[in-house]
This record gives C-alpha cells, sequence and structure tokens, in this order.
C-alpha cells in the first residue's frame, strides 16, 4: 500500500504526462461498483477516463479506444464469460493494429484462468480486493512502458 | 403512552453516569487508551462508549416494539417465531442447458426438495435471445438459458408443477418469464390454483443497483405492476414480487440507504397499484421482500427490526391497510457477496456466520448463505455444503432461535433500531419531494448517494480506517489451495451451440403467421396501456421468442441508458 | 522523419478513413499547439463544407440522447457524422471523467460515426482552441455533420458554440417556474429551442411560457430578423420529434447558406482559431513569465496599470525569442 509521499509523486507525474484511460464493462452484467470506483480513482489521481457505461461488446470497447485514442483499457467483468469476451477483444485490438494499447481486467476470475487470460495478451489481471493505489501505479507504469516502445 | 422507565430511575441512573464519568472512566482511559477516537457503525453512525437506560429513556414500549405478531411488529411477524418454524434455507443455484437444469431440479426433488430456485443466464436476465451477438460467450454461464417456451418446458420435463414451488431471480423479462411458466404448467395440466413460487421482478432497485434495466423507469414499473395485478387476479398462490435491497447494498449502499430505498421502492409500488383501483389489502400480502446482511452485526439486527416497525407502520397510517397480513414485511436475506475476500477464503465461512446469525436474530423468514470460494468462482458442492451446514448449526446447536428476538431490550439494539428508522426516513423524505423513487431514480438520486457510499468506504479500507482481514490487516503472502481449484467444467461453447441451433430450429418450424399475430396483438395492447400479461401470455404459447417479445416492448416503451453518474 | 513528415502521415491515413490515425491526429491538437498548427496549415487550403450543429443545453436535459437519435438519423440519409462530446473537468483535480458518450455507445461501431470526449481543461482557452480546430478536421475529412455538444455554461462553451452554424438549446419540463435561468447567458442564443422529455405532464406548462418569451423575443439569437427561432417538442427517449428537429434544423441550414451567413461562420471559426491560439500561448507564458520573474512586485510608488503593460511586454519579448 502506498504511502501519502508515495501517492503525490505518482500524481505528480500523472499530471505531467496525460494518461488517458478507457474503462469498460464488457459483456451483460450490471456489476458496475467495481468499475465506477476505479474510473473514480484513475480521475481522482489526475487521469482523463473514459466510462463506456454496461453491456458494451467488443467490438464498441475497441472502436471506442480508436476514437478517443486512449493510452490504456481496463476492462469489468463478473458475469464469468470473460475468457470467450477477451480472446474476442485482444483479436480486434490485433486486427486494428492497436495492440499496443495494455489491456487489464478485474472481476470475479478463478486464479487458474489467470494464466490462459495472460496468454490470451491481457497485461494484468486484478482480483477483488485489490487496493487502488496499485491500480493506479500500474496504470501509470504500463503506459510509461507502451510509450517508451512506441518512441 | 407510557414510558419504560420513570423518572426517578432516570435520575438515579443519570446521576451515577456522571460520577462514572468523572471517576471511574478516566482512571480506565488513563491505562487503557481507547483504540480510536470515534467509532462508527458501516453506514456511519457514531457509536457511543456505553448505552443505558438514558438512550431509549423515551421509548413507549407499546408504541416502539410491542409483542411479535402484533403491531408494529418489531419484534417479529409471527407471535412463535423460530420456536414454531425454523426460517427456511433457500439456496440458490445455476447451472448451464434447459436439459442439465432438468436433471439437476429432478435430482433435488429426489432427495425431498419442494421450493427450487431458478437461477438465469445473463441473457435471459436482460431479455435477449442466445443467438443475440451481445449474448456470445455468457449463454449458460451464470444460469440456465431460456429462450421461449420449449427451454421451459425442457427444465420441467416429468416434474409435477402442481406439487412444488419455483423462485425467478428475474426482472425485466419477468412477465415473458412467468407467462412460460404458467403455460408449461397449464399444458401438464395443472390449475392457475396450484401455481405456486416467485418472480422478483423488482424494477426499481435495477435502476439503483443491479443495472439489468431494458424499458425506462416508468414503463418498467407498469409493466412489473401488470405482472403483480394479473397474479393477484389468477395466481392465488404466486408472489409476484420481492422488493429487494439486497442489490442495493451490494452495490455498495449503506445500510441506512439499503432500508431507506428498498422501503421507498415499496411505497412507489403499492401507490402504483392503487392507482390503479386495487384495493390495498387486495395484494399487500402477496409483496415481499429481500435484504442483504452484512458484517456490521448489530446494525444489520437493528436495520432488520426497524425495517419491520417502518413497514408496518407506512401501510397502516398512509395507505390505511386493515388486513394483519398486509402489515406484515415478509422478507428472505441473503449474506453479503461483497463482504467475502479472495484471500484467505476460509475466513468467508466465518463472516457469513456471523451474517447469518444477524439475519436470525433480526427475524427473517428465509435465508441465503453464500459460499466461501465465491468471490472467485460459482460455489463448488464442497463449499455450498458448509454453507447450508452453517444454517443448520444456527438453527438446532446455538439457542438462539429458542426465544423471539432475543436482543429486544439492549439499550444499544433499541437505540440503533430508533438510530436506524430515523436516519433511514430521511432518505425517505428527501424521496417524497422529489415525488417518489422513480422521479428520483430518473434523477439518479439514490445512484449518486450509493456511488458515493462505496466510494467512501474504499477510501476508508484503503486508509485502514476500517480493516478487512486478510486484505488491510493480517495480510498473508502465500496463496491458498481452495483458489487454485478449477471451476467446474461446463463446456460453454458446445451448450451455446446447441442453445442456438434449437433457437433456429424453432424458429423454421414454429407457426411464424401466428407469432406475428400475436406479437403485433401485444404491441397494440401495449400502446393501448393495456395490462400486458394476456397477451405476453398469448404470444408464449405461440412460441415467440424471449428477445421477440422483448424487441416488440421496446417499440413501444423505449429503453433506457443511465445518465452518467459516478 | 521531421515532425511535419509524421503529421502528414497520419494526416494522409486519416483521409483515407483510418479511424486509429484520425483518433491520434486529435490528440496531437488536444496536447501540442505548435503541431495543431501544422495540422491546421496542412488542412486549411480546402474547403470541407460541413455543417457544424452546437447542441446545449443543462446536465439531465437528454441532449445525449437526443444527439443519439439525430446520428440515427443522419446515418439513414447515409451522411458521416462527428460528434465532440464536451465534458465539464472536475475543478478539484485535473483529471476527468467523461461518461457523455456513455448515451451515444450503440453508434460506436458504425463506420460512419465518430464520436469523441472533451474535457474542458484548467487552462483557460485550452479547450475551446482543440475544440475548434478538431471542427476543421472533421470537416476537412468529410463528416457531413459535425455536433458539438456541451453543457453551456462558461466562456469556452460560448466561444464553440458561436462557430457553429446551428445552435439547438434543449431544455425540459420543470424550468418553465424559472423562465429567468433560461435566459441567462447561452440560453438566448439559440436558433432553435427543443422542449425534451415532453412527454412528461408538466410540458405543456413550459412549452407555453418557453413560446411566450421567444414571442417577446426574449429568447433567440441576435440574428432574430432573418431567422424566427423555432420551438419544437421531442421525446429522445421515445424516439419522438426527431424528423421534425432534424427538418428543422435543415431549414435553418438553407436559411444560412441561401444569406451568406454559412461562410460567414466559417470565417468566425478560422479567426477565432488564431485568437484562441494566441490566448493559450500568451497566458501559458504569462504564467510562467509572472512565477519565475522578480519583476513582478507591486512598488509603493509603483504604478499597478504600468507594471501590468511591463509584465506584457516582458511576455512579448520572450514569445519573440522564441
Amino acid at each position: 500500500m502506498g504511502g501519502a509521499a508515495d501517492i503525490l509523486e505518482l500524481i505528480k507525474e500523472i499530471r505531467g504526462r496525460r494518461i488517458k484511460v478507457l474503462v469498460a464493462k464488457l459483456g451483460l452484467d450490471g456489476h458496475d461498483r467495481g468499475a465506477k470506483v476505479v474510473a473514480r480513482a484513475l480521475k481522482d489521481a489526475g487521469m482523463e477516463v473514459i466510462y463506456t457505461g454496461i453491456r458494451q461488446s467488443p467490438e464498441q470497447v475497441v472502436e471506442t479506444a480508436i476514437q478517443e485514442d486512449v493510452d490504456i483499457i481496463g476492462v469489468s467483468i463478473l458475469s464469468g464469460a470473460h475468457i470467450p469476451l477477451m480472446e474476442r477483444l485482444i483479436s480486434l485490438l490485433r486486427e486494428k493494429g492497436i495492440d499496443d494499447i495494455p489491456v487489464f481486467l478485474g472481476g470475479t476470475i478463478p486464479l487458474p484462468d489467470i494464466p490462459k487470460l495472460e496468454e490470451i495478451g491481457v497485461d494484468k489481471v486484478f482480483l477483488p480486493g485489490t487496493p487502488l493505489y496499485d491500480i493506479i501505479k500500474y496504470t501509470v507504469e504500463a503506459v510509461k512502458k507502451k510509450r517508451s516502445r512506441g518512441n | 403512552m407510557t414510558k419504560l422507565y420513570n423518572d426517578k430511575a432516570l435520575d438515579e441512573i443519570k446521576a451515577r453516569l456522571e460520577k462514572w464519568e468523572k471517576e471511574t472512566l478516566p482512571r480506565s482511559l488513563s491505562r487503557f487508551p481507547e483504540r480510536s477516537e470515534e467509532f462508527t457503525t458501516l453506514s456511519g453512525i457514531p457509536v457511543k462508549r456505553l448505552y443505558t437506560p438514558l438512550d431509549v429513556k423515551d421509548t413507549s414500549y407499546m408504541e416502539k416494539l410491542g409483542l411479535p405478531g402484533e403491531y408494529p411488529f418489531t419484534r417479529g411477524i409471527h407471535a412463535t417465531m423460530y420456536r414454531g418454524r425454523i426460517w427456511t434455507m433457500r439456496m440458490f443455484s445455476g447451472f448451464g442447458s434447459a436439459e442439465d437444469t432438468n436433471k439437476r431440479l429432478k435430482f433435488l426433488i429426489s432427495h425431498g426438495e419442494t421450493g427450487l430456485s431458478l437461477a438465469f443466464d445473463y441473457p435471459t436476465l436482460v431479455g435477449i435471445d442466445s443467438d443475440d451477438p451481445l449474448a456470445k460467450g455468457e449463454v449458460g454461464v451464470c444460469g440456465v438459458a431460456v429462450s421461449s417456451l420449449l427451454d421451459m418446458e425442457t427444465i420441467f420435463d416429468g416434474i409435477d408443477m402442481g406439487s412444488i414451488t419455483t423462485n425467478m431471480t428475474i426482472n425485466p423479462p419477468a412477465p415473458v418469464l412467468l407467462a412460460m411458466y404458467v403455460a408449461t404448467a397449464e399444458k401438464q395440466g395443472v390449475p392457475y390454483s396450484k401455481i405456486g413460487g416467485t418472480t422478483q421482478n423488482d424494477p426499481l432497485k435495477e435502476f439503483i443497483a443491479q443495472k439489468s434495466y431494458v424499458f425506462p423507469p416508468e414503463p418498467s414499473v407498469k409493466i412489473a405492476m401488470d405482472v403483480v395485478e394479473w397474479s393477484v387476479k389468477n395466481l392465488p398462490k404466486w408472489n409476484p414480487i420481492s422488493i429487494s435491497g439486497y442489490h442495493i447494498r451490494e452495490a455498495g449502499s449503506t445500510a441506512v440507504q439499503e432500508l431507506a430505498f428498498t422501503i421507498a421502492d415499496g411505497i412507489e409500488y403499492v401507490r402504483h397499484l392503487i392507482n390503479r383501483g386495487l384495493d390495498v389489502d387486495s395484494f399487500a400480502p402477496r409483496l415481499s421482500f429481500f435484504f442483504d446482511s452484512h458484517i456490521n452485526f448489530f446494525e444489520e439486527i437493528a436495520k432488520f427490526r426497524a425495517a419491520r416497525r417502518m413497514w408496518a407502520k407506512i401501510m397502516r397510517e398512509w395507505f390505511n391497510a386493515k388486513k394483519e397480513r398486509s402489515l406484515w414485511m415478509r422478507f428472505h436475506t441473503q449474506t453479503a457477496g461483497v463482504s467475502l475476500t479472495a484471500q484467505q477464503p476460509f475466513n468467508n465461512i466465518i463472516r457469513t456466520t456471523i451474517e447469518a446469525l444477524a439475519a436470525v436474530l433480526g427475524g427473517t423468514q428465509s435465508l441465503h448463505t453464500n459460499s466461501l470460494d465465491e468471490p472467485f468462482r460459482v460455489p463448488s458442492e464442497f463449499a455450498a455444503k458448509i454453507a447450508l451446514r452453517t444454517q443448520q448449526i444456527i438453527a438446532y446447536e446455538t439457542g438462539v432461535a429458542d426465544t423471539v428476538d432475543p436482543l429486544a431490550g439492549s439499550y444499544y439494539v433499541e437505540w440503533l433500531t430508533d438510530k436506524m428508522e430515523e436516519e433511514a426516513w430521511k432518505y425517505i423524505d428527501r424521496i417524497e419531494m422529489m415525488g417518489g423513487m422513480t422521479e428520483a431514480v430518473k434523477r439518479g438520486y439514490p445512484q449518486r448517494e450509493i456511488t458515493e457510499a462505496s466510494f467512501r468506504f474504499q477510501r476508508e479500507v484503503e486508509e485502514r480506517k476500517r480493516y478487512i482481514v486478510g486484505v488491510n490487516i493480517f495480510v498473508e503472502e502465500e496463496e491458498d489451495e481452495i483458489r487454485n481449484v478449477p471451476l467446474l467444467d461446463i463446456n460453454q461453447r458446445e451448450i451455446e451451440k446447441r442453445q442456438i441451433e434449437r433457437l433456429r430450429k424453432l424458429r423454421r418450424q414454429r407457426n411464424n403467421e401466428a407469432v406475428k399475430d400475436a406479437l403485433n396483438k401485444l404491441r397494440k395492447a401495449a400502446s393501448k396501456g393495456e395490462n400486458i400479461m394476456p397477451y405476453v401470455l398469448e404470444a408464449v404459447k405461440k412460441y415467440a421468442t424471449l428477445g421477440e417479445i422483448m424487441n416488440t416492448l421496446k417499440e413501444v416503451y423505449g429503453i433506457w441508458v443511465e445518465p452518467p453518474i459516478y | 522523419m521531421s515532425e511535419r513528415d509524421s503529421i502528414k502521415e497520419v494526416l494522409g491515413k486519416a483521409t483515407k478513413g483510418d479511424k486509429a490515425a484520425l483518433g491520434r491526429l486529435l490528440t496531437i491538437i488536444e496536447t501540442s499547439p505548435k503541431k495543431a498548427s501544422m495540422v491546421v496549415s496542412e488542412i486549411l487550403h480546402e474547403e470541407g463544407g460541413a455543417h457544424v450543429i452546437g447542441i446545449t443545453g443543462i446536465p439531465g436535459s437528454g441532449k445525449s440522447t437526443l444527439i443519439s437519435r439525430l446520428i440515427s438519423h443522419y446515418k439513414d440519409k447515409g451522411l458521416k457524422i462527428a460528434v465532440i462530446a464536451i465534458d465539464p473537468t472536475s475543478p478539484l483535480s485535473q483529471g476527468a471523467l467523461l461518461g457523455d458518450r456513455i448515451r451515444m455507445q450503440e453508434h460506436a461501431t458504425s463506420p460512419n460515426v465518430f464520436i469523441r470526449s472533451v474535457p474542458t481543461r484548467g487552462v483557460k482557452g485550452g479547450l475551446s482552441f482543440s475544440g475548434v480546430t478538431m471542427i476543421e478536421v472533421f470537416d476537412k475529412l468529410g463528416y457531413d455533420k459535425i455536433i458539438v455538444e456541451s453543457i453551456g455554461v462558461g466562456q469556452t462553451d460560448i466561444d464553440i458554440m458561436n462557430v457553429a452554424h446551428t445552435i439547438v438549446v434543449v431544455t425540459t419540463p420543470g424550468l418553465g417556474d424559472d423562465i429567468q435561468a433560461l435566459k441567462a447567458g447561452i440560453m438566448e442564443i439559440g436558433d432553435i429551442y427543443v422542449l425534451n422529455k415532453s412527454d412528461k405532464p408538466e410540458a405543456n406548462k413550459t412549452y407555453a411560457y418557453l413560446d411566450f418569451a421567444l414571442d417577446l423575443g426574449e429568447l433567440g439569437g441576435v440574428d432574430k430578423r432573418g431567422w424566427q427561432p423555432r420551438l419544437l417538442k421531442t421525446s429522445a427517449i421515445m424516439g419522438e420529434g426527431i424528423r421534425e428537429l432534424a427538418d428543422t434544423i435543415e431549414e435553418h441550414l438553407d436559411y444560412i447558406r441561401s444569406s451568406n451567413k454559412y461562410t460567414e461562420k466559417i470565417q468566425t471559426r478560422r479567426m477565432l482559431m488564431v485568437k484562441l491560439l494566441a490566448e493559450k500561448i500568451f497566458l501559458e507564458k504569462l504564467e510562467e513569465t509572472a512565477e519565475n520573474s522578480g519583476e513582478v512586485r507591486l512598488e509603493k510608488d509603483n504604478n499597478l496599470y504600468q507594471a501590468s503593460i511591463n509584465l506584457i511586454k516582458k511576455v512579448s519579448r520572450e514569445l519573440e525569442r522564441e
């Protein structure tokens, strides 16, 4: 867990580089508490957050990522359909040539599914109970990594 | 109005308390400073160091508490409560295809279970067919897929629907699923008078929390009330609505918000039905409720007791209900899914036990206990069994069920019950001023309050103002074995494929002219504002699919997209 | 590759219909005024012919749903539509939560629709500049309808509404009793007024109020002589009144096309772009200079006005040096 000083340091860094995040509710479940809490925490940390609302298809999420030109995508799934949905999402990102955008996933994900999700191309899986600070920190680092690759 | 304590006794207590605060307390504080400057319940209600008769000095026993089975029902809706009959241990469960479900139901029935509970998959819950592009990957995952009467017939094939009751957790498509259930029973030759069970059918909490809404708020309420009205007139054994605080709480509300918003939903429904010209006593006994039981023990007990008292008062004083049963708040309780942690999952057994105990001490009519592995998967049989055993231990070993409302008279519990009620009324007053819950929901009021509360809670956990064992205190690094147990493999792809094939075959083989005709009649009736139930039933019998019926209604009522609320 | 070449490349791709390239192009405009100028100089010599529609109204008026309906309408006609959704940024931090597109997500996958959320930034003038420049880009790329959505509060919103060919002000029943609110600020400048949620019981009353205000000439833009502002009823959620609204918008377009106002608006837009960029550059430099400069002090016998002029001179000198 981050101390206050760490968080301040992090926020400074975020403000310096403008980070745009897409928070997406993929699939049909309406449990948006987690997605909204994460969206709000990232916003409070100084990022620009686009929230899609519930019941989004992989196609909608990818198109939104394109039009908004986001740096990173956070997906929330609590319906249990994470494997087929993430497979579709990542393959669409590849098709569109924007698979350099890191994708992280949160929700009720069984541990044995994590390696499979990583194989599919999910950058990071967050389980219930993850401190918000960890997600903020991960987001900053993942975007940094992406940008250093891009340049 | 007679008070519980006379003035002389209160003066004595007051004098002694002042002395205690001057002499005994400082000595103790200097040796054992308190753990925190302030203690609060999960709803943020400050908890005092000590409660005495002074905190309940104005309580009139007869007015606030009464006796069990009598107004205001604070102590329970039945005179003997669990001394007569233990609460119903109703466990909700979900499973793959219609055939799988049929087998599972038969297995349960052969083991003596007569109260069935159907979980539906997400496409069914939001009213789309299994072959809809949005359904991809979700068919049969969280429950059974029901796209047409054919699926319902398969589920109940060889099961006598006259001798069982079925709980269906379904909301916007409730009229369609109920129609399918009724049509299947009818085909079996079961008379309407013997069809029993429950539809959740509570649209307002969908907007507030659960978010499986389809239509805008007004038509959603209208449709749900169609189901209630039609059931009251045709299905004497059916519980047409279960007014649910559970989802509100799971979405991150406080206990006070759960209490207030659920009751405000109930008020809205009652008003709607009365405006239709129904006699309040004709439907009120058929309304039931559904609450969460969270981890803050006493606050939960106080919430349940306050809920009963508030509802009885509302029904009698606001709506002039005369029948005693109209004043009863009957409720089902489920322990809090959100309180469970993925870390050190065996601790979840303890959490569930404490929550279940609170529900029982709060006087619930039925109870579902969560399984320890639910933070990361659909429950295994092993975990589900422990959850059921938890209830059985509370019922048969602890003795807490042997006397009615055993915590009554506790200064703290009575004070807190009053406090919960007082705080809940504030919310209800605000909602009333907005013109009722439908209006409030459209303005995003309860949604915003909940989002605020859940964010506040998360903050408090991160700042370690609230502790969760294994999450922000007593954290362990190693993984527990149970988390590595793979999910039950339901072969989702195969289920989805077969379901889609079945649906396509149905669309080819049914009388499509008859379907079109039935849907047209439904559209017309809906546009005219008639009760849609008879028309939905007709369409279902012609094998119109769930998606087709819902789409017809969408044409008339429109669809809802939530305003942005964070 | 030089900066200019890489911008040309992205622009080239975007022109060919590559949405990802267009997305990146808009980011360039948002983040770097210098590169944004390069983009503008690449595209300015070509005229698009887009119709810029400003849609404004308080939060809760249902304007996002209304826009979603308009998109459907235009899509059916085979038109290309761009939406610039301006979302208020949280004043406490620089972060922003952009949720206006939630109600338009059904169009996310349409090939002829492009929706972009834009936060109102802390730096004064920042948004208006990128917003106006984005209009220029969409115009060049052949978008037929460019819809700019804003809540209509503050100078930035008024700036951006001023460059719209057609301004639609969305209101909702219940505001009738407080018509003063409507008369304040941006509400005055509508070419078309829409009473949304007109299925509500109190709608007739509000409609009467608005109608009266229009008759009195209390509402409506400066151009009242040429165009009498219209009042329409819609229910966006039910899709009612959308066709009438779209027809009226076309009627207004015909009017401005016939009266030369169409090109006037484009000139206004381009002049504004220059002014806003100047403002942006100047204010940023001002802040920097004021922070680093020991000269910015108000001495006892120093004149406040003179001190300000001195600061401006200093900023100008530094800008010239760059």
